[in-house]
């Protein structure tokens, strides 16, 4: 399968001496669903980062789809869910204007939405299950509820990669197991490549093919089945905060 | 009123600014960028001066060092050269200072200069009207055009870099919008107080508005009203334009506060 993102021999410091990752070597192939752990301040979110080409390495190279990742020329075909902290506005702002933002890449830059991009905004609205909330206000849903309108932005883009970086922090059971639906049938129907950074894989464990485990460089890549016993346990040197 | 030219004038140039001001102050205010307008008002002030050293229209000069200044501070900003609240200081301060000292060696410490401060409805000239309905349309249609991308970057600013989206370049946009907007309303508003028309009325719509679209849609429409109200004010009272225009749009926020109360106990 032809490679979506290949990391190689990539370092990263924000601060000289200080380095966040070390000879990080990575590929991930077109369609594959790869979760990504780690402890806090692992290198995790650094990782995503590079690998969209939101920074740049100190050392190594990033390539998304063969093209150097900060150079890539179809941007278009990435969808990015960050953490919930880093996004949102605190203005009125419904459901529908957070998800038809995800159409500007596709549909220009100028005017209004085309019919076909109004018609994949509401798809992608009804996929994460908040049809009846089109007009609500942001700010007058639940956390989780905000999260799903956020990851129905980066469905609205109809990706090729899309990369959620601790897409279920504070967001209830219930909508974690309608965002693990969600990602398993996107997955399953349109072979989209995913990176799912988290501390935890409850929701999606039966759709996770590949698990990348994150600590200032990779310390695990394999199957879960693969990952060490002993690891699985919280108080383990890699899983520990 | 209106028999006169110069509130003719006056109501044509403030028809303008009372739309442009809060609908580029909506994309600072989304931002936390709220005090922007008050460092590239001090900046205008610095290019007022330099007009009257350099015997020019202390307009043209005003806009030149507000757009410089905007654009100053978000290369600043998006560079991390400096904190957001740094940047603003930076230029706050050295635009005030320039302004003094410019203004001191020109010779212009005197009511003239007071009128760009606090705002006058008898300095604007049918020449001044052209420059701001030429350049105010031209950033009220580049906002409309863009509307979906700056209300993009306004919502998800990684997410759209990530998407493709020219960020930078949409940033700096609105940055030069904020001079624009601030060196075509000095005349009416005054330099210390445009800010407030950037802010005010998108605070105000921001406690009634169902939806982003509406917030901008509203905050123009509170933005004009107040305009013409309080250049109305001024006219029958003999008051500085831009101190009634911004009690005005004060005003309107505890309306709407009011408003929103009564709303949310229905």
């Amino acid at each position: 399968m032809p490679v979506a993102v290949e990391l190689a021999g990539v370092g990263f410091s924000y601060r000289p001496g200080q380095p966040v990752l070390t000879d990080v070597d990575l590929a991930v192939e077109e369609g594959e669903f790869v979760a990504v752990a780690g402890p806090n301040g692992g290198g995790k979110t650094t990782l995503v980062r590079l690998a969209l080409g939101l920074a740049r390495p100190s050392s190594g190279s990033v390539r998304l789809f063969g093209e150097p990742a900060h150079r890539f020329s179809c941007r278009e075909t990435l969808g990015y869910v960050a953490q919930r902290a880093q996004v949102g506005t605190q203005g009125p702002v419904t459901v529908r204007e957070v998800v038809s933002s995800g159409r500007l890449a596709q549909g220009g830059l100028f005017g209004p939405l085309r019919r076909r991009d109004r018609a994949i905004v509401d798809d992608a609205i009804a996929d994460v299950g908040l049809a009846d909330l089109a007009d609500a206000r942001l700010g007058d849903l639940s956390g989780g509820q905000q999260q799903r309108a956020f990851i129905a932005k980066a469905f609205a883009g109809e990706p090729s990669l899309l990369v959620l970086d601790e897409p279920t922090a504070g967001v209830d059971a219930e909508s974690q197991e309608a965002l693990a639906r969600l990602l398993g049938r996107l997955h399953a129907d349109r072979g989209v490549t995913t990176l799912y950074v988290s501390h935890e894989f409850g929701a999606v464990e039966g759709i996770v093919e590949r698990l990348v485990l994150v600590r200032g460089g990779i310390v695990f890549d394999g199957p879960p089945q693969a990952l060490p016993s002993a690891w699985h346990d919280p108080s383990h040197a890699h899983a520990r905060d | 009123m209106l028999e006169t030219e110069f509130m003719r004038l006056a109501f044509a140039t403030g028809a303008v600014v009372g739309l442009l001001a809060p609908a580029v102050g909506f994309f600072l205010v989304q931002r936390n960028m709220s005090l922007v307008g008050d460092g590239v008002g001090h900046t205008a002030f610095a290019g007022v001066a330099a007009g009257y050293l350099l015997g020019v229209s202390p307009v043209l000069t005003a806009l030149v060092a507000a757009v410089a200044g905007a654009v100053g501070i978000e290369w600043l900003r998006s560079r991390h050269r400096a904190a957001g609240d740094q940047a603003l200081a930076l230029l706050f301060y050295t635009g005030i200072a320039a302004g003094v000292v410019l203004a001191s060696s020109a010779g212009a410490l005197d009511v003239d200069l007071f009128s760009f401060l606090f705002g006058s409805i008898l300095t604007v000239t049918r020449g001044d009207l052209v420059l701001v309905v030429v350049l105010g349309v031209t950033g009220l249609a580049l906002i409309g055009l863009l509307y979906r991308a700056l209300a993009a970057v306004v919502i998800d600013e990684e997410g759209a870099k990530v998407a493709g989206v020219p960020v930078a370049a949409l940033n700096v946009l609105v940055a030069g919008l904020a001079g624009v907007t601030i060196g075509l309303s000095m005349q009416i508003v005054g330099i210390l107080l445009i800010a407030a028309l950037m802010v005010l009325p998108v605070i105000a719509a921001g406690r009634v508005a169902w939806s982003m679209s509406s917030s901008v849609l509203l905050a123009m429409g509170i933005g004009l009203a107040s305009v013409f109200a309080g250049l109305t004010v001024s006219y029958y009272a003999d008051l500085p334009p831009g101190g009634a225009i911004v009690l005005l749009a004060a005003s309107a926020f505890l309306v709407t506060s009011a408003l929103a109360a009564v709303r949310a106990r229905a």
